[in-house]
């Protein structure tokens, strides 16, 4: 037996010591080692209704993953929690060259449908279970105020912990599913009341609302992974409404990609913020102060690894990570508005929008749906990253909002305005 | 020769050439290319770290203040170790990261044949003296011996 100086339960020592055999000791063993690492000196009981994974995709190359995973199910070691898992990376209504097709299909992603069977014996929810959003009411995994979770996937994680409240790491793929076999996790870091205190104060001082993953951008490249207290923006947000809360989706997500935030607190609307206010301050906080000149010292500092700089952008992708139903439909307004004042029929780049099946469900069912199909616009569940991160693709000139996918790929980064710009009206920003 | 005192995250022996990351190492990017397509030396395929793009990872000292991006970062590293395409041993100047502490972890817990040395909190002053090139000793109590000229260009 391994030598730990965790605080264990009876049950979970009887675990270690292989009562429910050796596969399910390794977990256990994985998850104290884990934990031990950070100091953690006991495991909590998971209680979030649901888990969240970040490994969605039959990538070839993860061929160890897949043979770990046939280990877990051989014995038995299924997740105590049904899951929703990140977005599918293959959808055939998503442009793509034959080549990419013949890439994709049948070399990077040919495991995707024995995966998928993986998870479906591990505990996935359903079988259109795939978003990286899935915190969204119409996907329906949303947990609570002080949830203890396991998931993983810095966007969602980030999310559950800043806007609900709930409580998790920033869990590496495999520990996130692990965490809900054992059914417990190391108690550190953003679980505890300490972790969760914030060692930035940043200060919004900006003439007008800061582009939110701008803005998310330029915090997680100041705070990295500590926990920022953010003032200010209070004023663009108004209260934590749905626009809010869509806002806050694309900020974290960029405060998490950009850097490596797994937390953050909002003056008078996040819960925590909201509750306990500038108490969740440690002591002499580091001070960081945004005004208009910083996010544009930000913007320009952004690499551009385009081949040809100049290049004509050959797609567009938006919603990483997936948008909300009320995006799709303020999205359909402004192209449909963009097109109209520009005199174009349908958009001039091939543009993708991406949301969770689920929202995309909905939002079939309202007339907004045929009306951005009028524009050309073409809507998917893929993940932009999964399409993007390969060779062929990597060297496409592809335009984005999404800071989370400027920064892992070489898709190039405008504000939203000027998305709207180049694929109602073309031509150069 | 200097040397530098941290944590064993997972402890070994080993002496390997030093490739040092002054960013965080992007692991998703860096070896989703040499794992997707047999490359035995895992070139780096992240065009963001100006340090390491295009070079070597395999069997190197990797020196780097920590890892950064997607949850994906354990899993990946673990394929890496499994498919023995991973560096000689990581050496972080910051405390270890939760996803590359986890990737070293579950290497270490689940394949029986693979040993990927890990440090952490080795200081800024480390990651500022070692450079591209120069002799890493890593030793299993958590002390990082470097040696070598120190004129090469890292970056």
């Amino acid at each position: 037996m391994m030598a730990y100086k965790m605080k264990l339960t009876a049950s979970q020592e009887a675990v270690l010591n292989g009562s429910k055999g050796d596969v399910m000791a390794r977990v256990m063993e994985t998850m104290i080692r884990y934990g031990e690492l950070f100091g953690a000196e006991s495991m909590v009981p998971v209680t979030g209704k649901y888990n969240h994974l970040v490994t969605s995709f039959g990538l070839k190359a993860l061929g160890p993953v897949y043979d770990l995973m046939e280990k877990l199910i051989d014995a038995g070691c299924t997740s105590v929690q049904k899951f929703t898992a990140d977005p599918r990376p293959l959808d055939k209504n998503v442009p793509s060259s034959f080549i990419q097709k013949i890439v994709f299909d049948h070399f990077m992603y040919s495991k995707q449908e024995y995966y998928e069977s993986q998870l479906d014996k591990l505990g996935l929810l359903e079988k259109d279970a795939f978003t990286c959003t899935c915190y969204m009411d119409e996907v329906g995994n949303t947990p609570g105020p002080g949830d203890v979770l396991s998931w993983s996937e810095s966007s969602a994680v980030v999310y559950a912990n800043s806007v609900l409240g709930a409580r998790c790491n920033r869990n590496s793929g495999i520990i996130d599913l692990m965490g809900s076999i054992v059914g417990c996790v190391p108690y550190f870091g953003l679980l505890t009341d300490e972790g969760r205190k914030a060692t930035w104060l940043v200060e919004i001082k900006t003439t007008k609302k800061p582009e939110a993953q701008l803005l998310g951008s330029a915090i997680g490249m100041k705070v990295m992974e500590d926990v920022p207290y953010i003032t200010g923006l209070d004023k663009w947000l108004g209260t934590l409404d749905e626009d809010a809360r869509t806002y806050l989706k694309d900020f974290g997500a960029a405060t998490a990609s950009n850097g490596a935030v797994g937390l953050y607190h909002v003056e008078g609307i996040t819960p925590e913020a909201a509750e306990q206010k500038r108490a969740l301050l440690a002591e002499n906080p580091k001070v960081y102060v945004i005004d208009d000149a910083e996010l544009k010292r930000v913007y320009d500092s952004y690499p551009v690894i385009w081949k040809n700089k100049d290049a004509r952008p050959k797609l567009c992708f938006m919603g990483c990570p997936h948008m909300s139903m009320n995006q799709l439909i303020s999205w359909t307004e402004k192209v449909e508005k963009g097109l109209k004042e520009s005199g174009n029929e349908k958009v001039v780049i091939p543009t993708v929008f991406t949301a969770a099946p689920a929202v995309l469900k909905k939002f079939k069912e309202t007339s907004y749906a045929m009306r951005l199909e009028k524009t050309g616009v073409i809507v998917s569940y893929i993940c932009p990253l999964m399409y993007m991160n390969n060779p062929l693709s990597a060297s496409m000139p592809v335009i984005t909002s999404s800071n989370k996918l400027r920064t892992y790929t070489s898709a190039r980064y405008y504000t939203d305005d000027e998305i709207l710009e180049q694929i109602t009206r073309g031509g150069k920003i | 020769m200097k040397s530098f005192k941290g944590r064993a995250v997972t402890p070994g022996n080993i002496t390997a050439e030093a490739l040092v990351s002054h960013g965080g190492l992007n692991t998703l990017a860096s070896f989703q290319k040499a794992l997707q397509f047999g490359d035995k030396k895992a070139t780096c395929g992240d065009q963001n770290n100006e340090d390491l793009y295009g070079k070597q990872m395999a069997g190197k000292a990797l020196c780097l203040p920590r890892t950064i991006g997607s949850t994906t970062g354990g899993l990946v590293l673990y394929c890496a170790c499994s498919m023995k395409r991973q560096p000689a041993c990581m050496l972080f100047s910051e405390p270890v990261d939760s996803l590359a502490g986890a990737g070293a972890i579950l290497a270490d817990v689940w394949l029986d044949d693979v040993t990927m040395p890990v440090v952490d909190s080795l200081g800024e002053e480390f990651l500022e003296y070692v450079k591209d090139g120069m002799s890493v000793t890593v030793k299993e109590n958590g002390v990082v011996e470097v040696e070598g000229s120190r004129d090469i260009p890292s970056r």
